[in-house]
């Protein structure tokens, strides 16, 4: 007897990736064109976000509990700890990387007194 | 930076003391619940924050000298790095405390279980370390970006480009 | 008018493509093989006395990464130092 085709996984379940994608076409969208350089930042922050959310969603198991022993009860299936592991590092070098943006547009607002990215291109000096 | 009315400072002075508390149980209980020396170090660092938002950047100058900070931040890495080093006889950053019943050293039942503090060997005296770089370099930051504010008075006095 | 077409249509573009690629890995909920976590959470408890085993991926099985970040970290605090030095500026 033929087996029935199987049959693809309903898109409404994989909600969490479309949320993903989401975040990731808006930090796109703010980094190309928008015109003041903190929205810029704020793109730059989002595309990271984005990023550890699918780090995160990619180490789930349904019904797992948090991969922890103390005080845990019956506990039947645990989640991926490598994933939560690697996101904290990549948190980590997200913040590093807004703080040194951050001080940057400082320096250039002290240098051409405007936050306008096309009027610094024009300036020289 | 202006402070802010008497409301505000009151309970600042209240509560700010909570928040190192709270960040030293993090950073503290870091083998045995969700947390560890990265995320504490954030939750101290906020303390540092609060200070200066609350009573003006004039009185935080007075309070806080950098010294301590970045003598905090240099202690953490290079406790860091020297854990890592006294495990060489076998492997760089071995953990050679863990079960010997010494520091650090009990043995953990398996299954679930009320944790134990002194177990795990060298993984609490790396939170330890990382805690304390990062109350350091997270203090540093604030201050130093604090203080950056006073060059816009030498800026041109005319904006352009906020908003389109 | 245009540009509000133009950005509902990039919108449907990016997203319904980031949403099928990333559903046709592993639909969301249940991974099919991860044989080195199945070794993490079975034998890290007993191995390394902990009970956290996120705790002992990020400064046991994997402190070398670790060690980097923490690296990272300094170097950032040192160039927000530098660039907010007071003189020298020609």
């Amino acid at each position: 007897m033929r087996k029935q085709e199987a049959r693809r996984p309903a898109m409404t379940g994989n909600m969490p990736f479309l949320v993903v994608g989401i975040l990731f076409f808006l930090g796109l969208y703010a980094i190309l064109f928008e015109r003041n350089l903190i929205k810029i930042a704020i793109g730059i922050t989002l595309l990271e976000a984005s990023a550890n959310l699918l780090l995160i969603v990619l180490g789930y198991r349904t019904g797992g509990s948090i991969p922890v022993f103390t005080l845990a009860g019956d506990v039947q299936t645990m989640t991926l700890p490598t994933p939560q592991a690697l996101t904290l590092t990549a948190i980590v070098i997200g913040l590093a990387t807004s703080a040194l943006l951050l001080s940057l547009i400082m320096m250039l607002y002290k240098h051409y007194g405007t936050l306008d990215v096309r009027e610094i291109r024009r300036l020289r000096g | 930076m202006q402070p802010l009315s008497v409301i505000v400072r009151t309970i600042c002075d209240i509560f700010a003391w909570f928040l190192a508390i709270f960040g030293a149980y993090v950073i503290i209980h870091g083998h045995l619940s969700p947390g560890g020396g990265f995320q504490g170090g954030a939750v101290v660092a906020t303390f540092l924050a609060l200070l200066l938002v609350a009573h003006g950047g004039k009185k935080l100058l007075a309070f806080v000298k950098p010294g301590i900070y970045s003598w905090l931040e240099t202690t953490g890495l290079l406790v860091f790095i020297g854990t890592g080093f006294a495990g060489l006889t076998t492997v760089f950053l071995y953990n050679f405390l863990s079960g010997r019943g010494g520091l650090f050293g009990a043995v953990v039942p398996t299954g679930p279980n009320p944790g134990i503090l002194n177990s795990s060997g060298t993984i609490a005296l790396m939170n330890l370390a990382v805690g304390l770089e990062v109350i350091g370099g997270l203090s540093l930051i604030v201050i130093y970006m604090f203080k950056g504010i006073r060059l816009y008075e030498e800026a041109g006095s005319e904006e352009t480009g906020h908003d389109r | 008018m245009k540009k509000g077409v133009l950005f509902l249509i990039a919108l449907l573009l990016v997203t319904g493509t980031l949403w099928g690629a990333l559903a046709s890995i592993h639909p969301f909920g249940n991974v099919e093989k991860a044989p080195m976590d199945d070794y993490y959470i079975e034998n890290a408890q007993q191995e390394r006395n902990v009970n956290n085993i996120v705790t002992s991926v990020v400064f046991d099985y994997r402190a070398f990464d670790t060690i980097g970040e923490a690296a990272v970290l300094f170097t950032a605090v040192c160039s927000v130092l530098v660039v907010f030095r007071k003189g020298g500026h020609d």
